[in-house]
């Protein structure tokens, strides 16, 4: 069986101030080419996870190993988040680019590809995920579910390997979210969904994992 | 959304089109010598320049007054304390209260000066949109915090005043009504806290999800310009127009002392 892509072995987890941690001894696997859908209530720790791998959370105890790699501190995350991407619960959140073109050229600008090229690939996500013409479009005045397109193009433009989404269909109409099923359904990369919404991980993931203080379980 | 309506930055006059890194450094450096002069013949002659300016830029006439009101209101309350608490000669009186001279004509080159300044700014800034002035500094080497610090606050103004007036419809819902109280004031306090907290997250959560797509620190812009030969022209034009205001506000007294 080939390598796990993320594996978390006895994290524990607590925000600063609250009565009792969010993780305590929790495990965790993901393997590749694995869709998986996050579920639980509010506050079961989904988003926590995702930060959690992402290095914006830093567990208190516990291993992380993504790709294979231990990853403990900032330098180690940085290498991370060149392979895996977060898309964010609030665009408004991720979109701080004047222009969409511009904030799509952002992250592999940031992976050090020249202008001209980072330009190249920004316009090749955008067309994929049908954004052709919203190149020069001021990211704040963009609809919802325009914000969330992009938001999506701008963190498939550093061709992760692995991709995090965080509640993606929250208040999106119906239109908007049957195009991004059908986006998330023709990637070729694992990804994991926290949704509260089950038709939707039932179309996206293969399989739902409840969120607990220890582990995830199959629903 | 009407937090900063741009209302000058579309347009296709030739103030419009000149190359905005050009009409910024005129600007500023026709602010500042507007800002030093302190002789009527400068002051009117940069309130003739920059509604020279103002006409090439064709801007709709009744929005550019409108923004002239705002600042001159500002300026009223000069015309009532200036001329009153400057020392001079006394031309007027008014009980114990005497307006000066030197007052009036100095709350005078105020208004000329101020006036001229806006004017300028409106014909050469406000035609740029607020974007493309980022940009723009940005390729003229202006520290890059300074832009960045521009462009983020143009992006989440827009979020935040999203975001206040949700709180505002959140408080109109449940029967708030301001008055002269105490409570008004306990719940706009509240209000501007809340507000300054939901920033601050905002501001935590825009820079986890920068760090996400790889930032470390370093601003790349694809902005790219173009200079025409009417943006040389308007810049060797503007160099020499700035030289004379500058023999009018230097050299003018001591020469028409001298004649």
């Amino acid at each position: 069986m080939s390598e796990p892509l993320i594996e978390m072995y006895n994290i524990t987890f607590a925000y600063p101030g609250a009565s009792r941690p969010v993780f305590e001894d929790f495990n965790f696997q993901l393997l590749p080419e694995q869709h998986i859908g996050l579920v639980g209530p509010n506050g079961c720790g989904k988003t926590t996870l995702l930060h959690l791998i992402m290095g914006l959370l830093k567990p208190q105890a516990g291993r992380i190993v993504i790709f294979g790699q231990e990853v403990s501190n900032e330098r180690d995350f940085v290498a991370v988040r060149q392979k895996v991407g977060l898309l964010f619960q609030n665009a408004d959140d991720q979109l701080f680019c004047p222009t969409v073109l511009e904030d799509v050229a952002f992250g592999p600008l940031n992976q050090g590809k020249a202008p001209a090229e980072a330009m190249q690939i920004a316009r090749e996500t955008m067309e994929r995920l049908g954004l052709h013409g919203f190149e020069d479009r001021v990211t704040y005045k963009l609809s919802g579910g325009e914000k969330k397109l992009v938001s999506l193009a701008t963190v498939l433009a550093m061709r992760p390997q692995l991709l995090l989404l965080d509640e993606p269909s929250t208040g999106l109409d119906e239109q908007t979210k049957h195009r991004l099923m059908h986006i998330l359904m023709d990637l070729e990369i694992a990804y994991m969904i926290v949704s509260h919404e089950s038709d939707f991980l039932s179309y996206t993931t293969h399989e739902c994992l409840h969120v607990h203080g220890h582990c995830c379980k199959p629903e | 959304m009407s937090a900063i309506a741009e209302p000058f930055s579309e347009g296709a006059s030739l103030a419009h089109r000149l190359d905005p890194r050009a009409k910024l450094v005129v600007a500023g450096i026709f602010a500042v010598q507007m800002a030093v002069a302190h002789t009527y013949v400068a002051a009117l002659t940069g309130l003739v320049l920059s509604l020279i300016c103002l006409a090439l830029a064709r801007l709709p006439l009744k929005k550019v007054l409108v923004r002239l009101l705002v600042v001159n209101s500002f300026i009223c309350f000069l015309w009532v304390i200036l001329p009153l608490t400057y020392p001079g000669e006394a031309v007027w009186r008014f009980g114990p209260l005497a307006a000066s001279r030197q007052g009036l004509i100095f709350t005078g080159l105020i208004t000329l000066k101020s006036n001229a300044i806006i004017i300028a700014l409106i014909a050469l800034v406000a035609t740029v949109p607020v974007i493309t002035i980022g940009q723009a500094m940005h390729n003229l080497r202006f520290p890059n915090k300074l832009c960045h610090l521009l462009l983020f606050t143009y992006r989440y103004l827009y979020v935040i005043e999203e975001e206040y007036h949700r709180l505002v419809q959140a408080m109109k819902i449940r029967g708030f009504r301001p008055g002269t109280n105490l409570h008004t004031y306990r719940s706009y306090a509240n209000l501007a806290a809340m507000l300054l907290v939901l920033s601050y997250d905002r501001a935590d959560r825009v820079f986890q999800a920068m760090r996400c797509r790889g930032f470390h620190g370093c601003f790349y812009s694809l902005r790219t310009f173009s200079w025409q030969r009417r943006d040389g022209i308007f810049v060797v034009a503007s160099v020499l127009v700035l030289m004379i205001l500058l023999f009018l506000e230097w050299r003018m007294p001591s020469f028409l002392a001298r004649i």
